[in-house]
C-alpha cells in the first residue's frame, strides 16, 4: 500500500537533479503566463473589433489555465487518470451549466 | 505520526504527499472537490454573464472598471502562484525550512492581493455608489468577485494554519498531504482568477 522505499544516494540525487530540470520549466510556463497576460491587457487597449477580441481572450484564457493546471498543478504527471476524469467532469457541468444560463437570459 | 515519519533529505519517498492511503485520499479526494467548485463558480459566471447588462439606470461595466489596478492584482496572484509551486518544490526535497518561507512569500503576494481587492471595493461603493444592491449587473458581479476574494481569505487561512501548527513538527508523511493539497487550492484560485479576468473586467471593458 505505502511505498516507503528509502532511496539509494545515487536514486536520490538523480531524482533531486529530475526535480531541478523541472523546476526550470515551471518558470519557463511562469513567463509564459505573464506574456500571454500582457498580450491580453494589450488587446483590450489597442481597442480592436469586440467579434475578433472576445474569441482571442478566451483562447488565450484557456491556454494560461491549461498551464496551470498541467504544469503548477501537475496533472502533467502519472497518476492523474482518476482525478482529471472527476476534475473534467466538474468542467463538464459547469460548461452545460454556463450554456444553459446565456441561453436563458438571450432567448 | 511516530517519529521515524519525519522525513530527513535523503529518506524521503518519492512522492511524500501520496506515500500514504490518507495522503492519496487527500489528493483524490481534493480534486473531486475541485471539479464541484468549478460547477459553483460556473453557476456565478453564467449568472454574471446573463445579467452584466441589467445597471439599472447605473455606470456600465465599462465605466466601473480600471484596467490597472485588475493588471497588479493579476501579476500578484500569478506570482503567488508560482511561488507555491517553489514551496512544493522544496517539500519534495524535504527542505522544509526553505517550503515555509516560499509559503510566507505566497501568503504576502495573496494578502497584497486581497488589499487591492478591498481597496477596489470601496471604490465602487464610495465613488459610484456601485453596491450589491444597486442593479443585477452589481448583485452579480459582487457576489462572483466577492465568492472568488472569499476564497482567497480562505486560502489565507488555511495555509497560514498549516504553517503554524506545523512549525515545530517539521515535514512528515503525516503533513505533506496537507501542504500538497492546500496548494493545489491556491492553484485553482488562480485558475479562477483567470477567468474572472478575461470575463469581467477585459471583456466588460471591450463589450
Amino acid at each position: 500500500m505505502s511505498e516507503k522505499v528509502t532511496e539509494t544516494p545515487f536514486q536520490f540525487e538523480y531524482e533531486k537533479q529530475k526535480r531541478k530540470e523541472e523546476m526550470k520549466q515551471q518558470v519557463i510556463t511562469f513567463a509564459l503566463m505573464i506574456i500571454f497576460t500582457i498580450i491580453a491587457f494589450a488587446m483590450v487597449l489597442s481597442g480592436l473589433d469586440k467579434l475578433f477580441l472576445i474569441p482571442i481572450l478566451l483562447v488565450l484564457a484557456a491556454v494560461q489555465v491549461g498551464f496551470q493546471l498541467y504544469y503548477f498543478m501537475h496533472m502533467s504527471h502519472k497518476g492523474h487518470e482518476l482525478p482529471s476524469f472527476m476534475f473534467y467532469g466538474g468542467v463538464f457541468a459547469a460548461f452545460l451549466c454556463i450554456i444553459a444560463l446565456s441561453a436563458l437570459a438571450w432567448w | 505520526m511516530s517519529e521515524h515519519d519525519v522525513l530527513k533529505s535523503g529518506q524521503m519517498p518519492l512522492n511524500p504527499e501520496k506515500a500514504t492511503l490518507e495522503g492519496k485520499n487527500k489528493f483524490m479526494g481534493f480534486w473531486f472537490f475541485l471539479g464541484g467548485e468549478s460547477v459553483l463558480f460556473a453557476s456565478l459566471f453564467g449568472t454574471y454573464l446573463a445579467l452584466n447588462n441589467s445597471t439599472n439606470g447605473g455606470e456600465s461595466s465599462e465605466e466601473l472598471f480600471g484596467l490597472e489596478l485588475v493588471f497588479i492584482m493579476t501579476m500578484l496572484l500569478l506570482t503567488s502562484s508560482l511561488t507555491s509551486v517553489y514551496a512544493m518544490y522544496h517539500m519534495k526535497n524535504s527542505d522544509f525550512k526553505k517550503m515555509l518561507i516560499w509559503l510566507g512569500i505566497t501568503v504576502a503576494l495573496g494578502l497584497a492581493f486581497l488589499g487591492f481587492e478591498i481597496y477596489e471595493f470601496y471604490h465602487y461603493i464610495h465613488h459610484y455608489e456601485f453596491t450589491l444592491r444597486s442593479s443585477a449587473f452589481g448583485s452579480a458581479f459582487y457576489t462572483l468577485v466577492g465568492f472568488h476574494g472569499g476564497h482567497v481569505l480562505f486560502g489565507l487561512l488555511w495555509i497560514s494554519t498549516l504553517m503554524i501548527r506545523n512549525a515545530k513538527r517539521g515535514l512528515n508523511l503525516y503533513n505533506a498531504p496537507k501542504f500538497y493539497v492546500a496548494s493545489l487550492y491556491w492553484h485553482f484560485i488562480d485558475v479562477v482568477w483567470v477567468f474572472i479576468f478575461t470575463v469581467v473586467y477585459l471583456m466588460g471593458g471591450v463589450l
